[in-house]
This record gives C-alpha cells, sequence and structure tokens, in this order.
C-alpha cells in the first residue's frame, strides 16, 4: 500500500492551508464544532465515492466533456448525502444550510478528479481521497475548535444521552470574545492561520536544505 | 420583501463574500489588480442574472409539476455549466472586444459558489421569478463592490512592506477580516430604518 498517498493530504499538501481550495465552506460552517464535523464528513463521503467512480471510469469518458461528466458525478453523491442527513441528521442538516449542496462546487473534490483521479488507479484514488478529506476535516475542525472556544465559549459535540453534548469552558463562557464567532473573525483567523503554516513550511525546507 | 430591499440586503447586509463567504477561491485569486476585478465582476453579475431566472423557471415549470425538488442541485449545476458555455460563446460572436475583456474569467465562473448559491438562494427564500432576477443581479453587484474594493487595497499592499510570513494570501484575508468588520455596520435593522421590512 502506498501510504504516502494518504498522508499528504495531512499536512504536506492539506487542501484547506497549503493547497487553498474550498474556502467558502471552510469559513461558513465553522461555527461550532459538530458542524464542521458533519461538513468534514460529508466532503469525505463525497470525495472518496467520485475520486473512487471517477478512477474507475477513467478510460471510458471522453477527454473533451470529462469536466460535465465529473460534476454529474458528483452531484449525484451531495445529492444522496443530502438527503442522509436531512433523514437522520436534521439538526445538522438545517445547520449547514445553503453550504450543503454547495459542496458541487468545492473546489477540493474537481480539483482531486482533475489532478488526481483522472491519473491513478482506483486504489491510489481512494487512498488520496481519505487522505484529502481527512485533512479537510482536520482543517474545519481546528478552526471550528478556535471560534467556538474563543468566540462562545463552548465546544458542541454529539449529544449522547442525557448529555447534550456541549462542554462549556468557564471564564469564556461568560465573557467570550464574540467578533471571532462573527465573519469579520473568520477572515481575520484564516489569514493569521495560513500565516502561520506559510512560516512553517518555510522553516522546514530552509531545515531540509540546510542537513 | 420590496425589490429595494433584495437589493439592498445582496449588496450589503449580506453580502455574499464578507458576510456569507461565498466565491472567496476568485475573490482572493483575482483581485490582484483592479482591472481584472472588474471583469471578474461584470461577468460574475451577468451570469448571476441570467442563472436566477432560469434556474429559477426551470425549477418551478419542470421540476415542482414532476415532483422531482430533490434532483435541483444536479439540474441547477448543469443548467450553470450548458448557460455559462452559451454566454461564452454568444458573447464571442455578438461583441469581440466585451469577450476579450470577460472572456477568461466566464470558465472559472461555473465553479463559483455564488452562482449556484443564489440560485438555491432563491428557491429557498420563495422568491418571485423578478424578485429572483433582482436577487441574482444584487448578489452579483455585491461580490463586483468587494472585489473591486479589495484589489485597490492589494494594488497599495504591494507598495508597503508586509512581513514575509503575512505576504500574499494571509494579508489578503486579515484586509477581508478587517472590511468585513466595516461591513457589520449594515445589519437588518437598516431595512427597519428605511421602512423596508
Amino acid at each position: 500500500m502506498n501510504t504516502k498517498e494518504l498522508t499528504k493530504g495531512f499536512f504536506k499538501e492539506n487542501p484547506t492551508f497549503i493547497i487553498m481550495l474550498g474556502m467558502c465552506p471552510t469559513l461558513g460552517v465553522t461555527t461550532q464544532v459538530v458542524n464542521a464535523l458533519g461538513m468534514g464528513a460529508g466532503v469525505l463521503f463525497v470525495l472518496f465515492f467520485s475520486n473512487v467512480l471517477i478512477a474507475a471510469l477513467k478510460n471510458v469518458i471522453p477527454n473533451s466533456v470529462r469536466i460535465p461528466c465529473y460534476i454529474v458525478i458528483i452531484a449525484s453523491f451531495v445529492t444522496i448525502v443530502e438527503m442522509v442527513l436531512h433523514a437522520f441528521v436534521p439538526s445538522i442538516y438545517d445547520a449547514l444550510g445553503v453550504y450543503l449542496p454547495l459542496i458541487v462546487v468545492n473546489c477540493i473534490i474537481l480539483g482531486r478528479a482533475e489532478a488526481f483521479a483522472n491519473k491513478n488507479t482506483v486504489g491510489d484514488s481512494a487512498l488520496d481521497a481519505i487522505g484529502m478529506g481527512l485533512g479537510f476535516t482536520m482543517s474545519l475542525s481546528l478552526i471550528a475548535l478556535i471560534r467556538e472556544v474563543f468566540g462562545k465559549g463552548t465546544i458542541t459535540l454529539f449529544a449522547i444521552g442525557n448529555w447534550n453534548g456541549v462542554i462549556t469552558i468557564p471564564g469564556l463562557y461568560e465573557w467570550p470574545v464574540r467578533v471571532v464567532s462573527l465573519a469579520a473573525g473568520a477572515l481575520l483567523l484564516m489569514g493569521y492561520l495560513k500565516a502561520f503554516f506559510q512560516w512553517f513550511s518555510e522553516n522546514r525546507k530552509a531545515k531540509g536544505t540546510a542537513k | 420583501m420590496s425589490y429595494l430591499a433584495i437589493f439592498l440586503t445582496y449588496v450589503f447586509i449580506n453580502n455574499f463574500i464578507l458576510v456569507q463567504f461565498l466565491g472567496l477561491c476568485p475573490f482572493i485569486g483575482v483581485s490582484k489588480n483592479s482591472e481584472s476585478a472588474i471583469g471578474m465582476g461584470l461577468a460574475l453579475t451577468f451570469v448571476t442574472g441570467v442563472t436566477s431566472v432560469v434556474c429559477w423557471i426551470v425549477y418551478h415549470g419542470v421540476l415542482v409539476p414532476l415532483g422531482l425538488e430533490y434532483l435541483e442541485t444536479i439540474t441547477f449545476i448543469l443548467i450553470i455549466a450548458a448557460l455559462v458555455q452559451l454566454v461564452e460563446m454568444v458573447i464571442k460572436k455578438i461583441s469581440p472586444s466585451l469577450y476579450k475583456a470577460l472572456g477568461i474569467f466566464l470558465p472559472l465562473i461555473t465553479t463559483n459558489c455564488i452562482v449556484l448559491g443564489i440560485a438555491l438562494i432563491n428557491i429557498t427564500e420563495s422568491y418571485n421569478l423578478l424578485e429572483s432576477f433582482v436577487s441574482g443581479v444584487s448578489a452579483g453587484l455585491g461580490f463586483t463592490l468587494a472585489i473591486i474594493l479589495m484589489s485597490n487595497i492589494r494594488e497599495k499592499l504591494d507598495l508597503t512592506p508586509v512581513r514575509k510570513v503575512f505576504k500574499g494570501v494571509p494579508i489578503a484575508f486579515i484586509s477581508a477580516g478587517l472590511m468585513a468588520l466595516a461591513f457589520m455596520a449594515f445589519d437588518k435593522a437598516l431595512l427597519s430604518n428605511l421602512h423596508l421590512a
């Protein structure tokens, strides 16, 4: 098994911070941790099945109409995700709102189809999809965690039994930094995180050349 | 809602870039100079106006009578992809000079979240045909406003000493964040103050 295809999405080619694809849902749904996880799972599902199907069909799809074909494949899986979430987890369906059908135009999915799945085998494409999907989910959860902890003073997870799934952080809950949970805070935070990743990867590169 | 209220909502109060985060990729990617920013904005406004109307007609004329509402995502994205292609060909034929200005941006617009987003929002907000058209055009104008402001900021930023790690995308995001702070001044109260809501 080629583990490099799996792990490159976590950091080296992280879709959110390094390649900067799929920005719209990244900032739109990250007001609560649970929404970020829901969005990440949706993208992971769509990415996995569309990557596998496109890799399997790469010799059948004529080159000139490949983009419309990809879009139809992706849109079908997005519709499945929409219907499943609507039926089983309506709270997340409502919270994700318009961002859920917008997975269709999430550049990560079309980008991976175009850059990876139509050149590689089914197995590699599946690993690539899982890696990219997990990388996306992790970045989303990181942003959501920062925004929710500082902006609202809570961490919202899934409700299990009697527990409503909300962890309250004393201090920040009474006096939250409200701006972080607003639109402006998301953009500012994204700027600082991107700067951090730029600094981090440059440091790594500098160390690599010094050796 | 009155047409003026829809216009104000999508240009200022719910600005697609700065409040709803739709269409961030071209917003960061194409805002390096103001000429291409204006071109992108106008091309997008044109496409959102046309697709809003066509998607509304197809949804209420075909999908609802057949009970196929759940196919809206697939239908809309296909309509958008086909329409963008058509618009590109028509402009190329009718006005080569306009094509020269807008042509390179048109393929990018298919995957712009704003186009699909406003088509879906028109349905969830149950706007009528004319309201959908107004909301489509206003969404495009809101994008144009944001991207022109952004490109002017970035042209100035090029001449300013910025720390190396913040160069490029990070400083663009931070400027956009500060712009979003300013746009927070526009909220729903604006509509009630103008006696529109």
